[in-house]
């Protein structure tokens, strides 16, 4: 079996990371429940006449792809693979008010078009012309997770050389009234500093894309290995550090070996004891990092999470806003990232240095 | 006349999601498809149902929107003459 490298990154998320030569160096701050991507300048990447028919998510996921692609030095890939939980809402919530508004009357094409999940790798595609492999999981949190298992499969196969791999999420006004109503989002505003101790149940909603190159050779630009991938829709609590630890033997990584771990906190009290038992036992030694408190929480937001650990085994460097605590580092060779989203849909994704 | 030859700019603007163009750029008698502002076939979709919709108007055959999409002057005559609400 072939190995698999990430070769490049791309991030449009609610703090400015769209710059590949950034590291995090100027942080956003908020005080808010729902939080929304910082903008590049899309037009600068998509035609307008294009970009007319383009809701936000799919101006993420198009212009993250294309940010990807130019690093990575490539004009098209083998497949297209994207993860999303809720796919185009802005225009599903437009298409199916419409439905309502209008009596079932009057219905017009463009946001039917636009409102389904596999839009925006449809859209990627086109831009590129690649009329190869195209697929977009939905399952919830662990939507990227699986896009990110099945490119893997395909490369460690030979099956493909160089694949584009990524999970995009857009906020629309009705579902986040939906999550809100059902207090999935959080019911005080909160800053960075202090949703992690906010001790409310809830989590900072949020938006974003996030895309990545992955090959099953590696290029000058490569970030990091891509090791393993596994996905659980159901773990209790209880098995969470015994399951990880399996996960680890199974790829022959001890606890020990593991220099970064990238936990899935978001300051929801119900469920953030996931991590905060691994943090006091299993990992108590290792340098624990956490992102939901920078980008807020979405189904494929764990997406940053691996952009983070690919980040950090490239450069060397942790910024201090991640950490949870401090270890001295000598070398960051393996980084594990483990997510959650009220308490299932597990994801462990474990990445080493190139 | 002049106030729905200044709605239709407006609306298609709106609907068609025109970001980089303003009323004001949009002639009497600029084509709207073609050379002009550049519509295409979804984009007549809409305009269909928007006739259908705010002017009352049912257009049997979708080759005569063809002769009645021709520009804004042309669509506001043939709304003048034929709405019914």
């Amino acid at each position: 079996m072939k190995k698999v490298y990430i070769n490049s990154i791309a991030s449009i998320s609610p703090q400015k990371t769209y710059d590949n030569s950034m590291f995090l160096d100027k942080i956003t701050d908020y005080n808010d429940t729902v939080i929304f991507a910082v903008d590049p300048d899309y037009k600068q990447y998509i035609p307008p006449a294009a970009a007319r028919r383009m809701a936000k998510g799919i101006k993420m996921g198009v212009v993250a792809s294309k940010i990807a692609m130019d690093e990575a030095g490539i004009e098209t890939v083998d497949a297209i693979i994207t993860g999303t939980g809720m796919g185009c809402m802005i225009d599903s919530e437009k298409f199916v008010s419409a439905i309502i508004d209008n009596n079932e009357q009057y219905l017009t094409p463009t946001s039917f078009i636009q409102s389904t999940h596999n839009t925006v790798a449809g859209q990627i595609a086109l831009g590129m012309e690649c009329k190869a492999y195209n697929f977009t999981y939905v399952h919830s949190a662990i939507s990227f997770e699986s896009a990110l298992l099945d490119a893997k499969m395909q490369l460690e196969n030979d099956e493909a050389e160089h694949i584009l791999v990524g999970g995009v999420e857009e906020l629309g006004d009705h579902t986040t009234k939906v999550h809100r109503v059902v207090n999935h989002i959080k019911p005080e505003p909160v800053t960075i500093s202090t949703v992690l101790n906010s001790k409310t149940e809830g989590a900072v909603f949020s938006e974003g894309a996030n895309f990545f190159v992955v090959s099953n050779e590696k290029q000058e630009s490569c970030y990091a290995e891509l090791v393993a991938v596994e996905t659980f829709n159901t773990l209790p609590k209880e098995k969470v550090s015994e399951t990880i630890e399996s996960f680890l033997i199974e790829n022959n990584v001890k606890v020990e070996d593991i220099d970064v771990v990238v936990f899935g906190n978001n300051g929801d009290v119900d469920f953030d004891t996931y991590y905060n038992q691994l943090s006091e036992s299993n990992f108590s030694n290792i340098q624990q990092i956490f992102y939901k408190h920078l980008v807020g929480e979405n189904n494929t937001v764990s997406a940053f999470g691996v952009w983070l650990g690919s980040k950090i085994l490239k450069t060397q460097t942790i910024p201090k806003i991640i950490k949870i605590n401090e270890i001295k580092i000598p070398e960051i060779k393996t980084v594990l990232c483990y997510n959650q989203y009220r308490g299932q849909n597990h994801s462990l994704v474990l990445l080493k240095k190139c | 006349m002049s106030e729905l030859k200044e709605e239709l700019k407006a609306k298609i603007i709106e609907q068609l999601n025109l970001e980089d163009v303003s009323v004001a750029e949009i002639a009497d008698d600029d084509a709207l498809f073609g050379d002009g502002l550049g519509l295409d076939s979804i984009d007549a979709l809409e305009l269909i149902v928007m006739l259908d919709k705010d002017y009352g108007i049912r257009l049997s055959d979708p080759k005569e929107g063809r002769k009645i999409f021709e520009s804004v002057q042309v669509m506001a005559d043939y709304i003048e003459e034929h709405r019914t609400k």
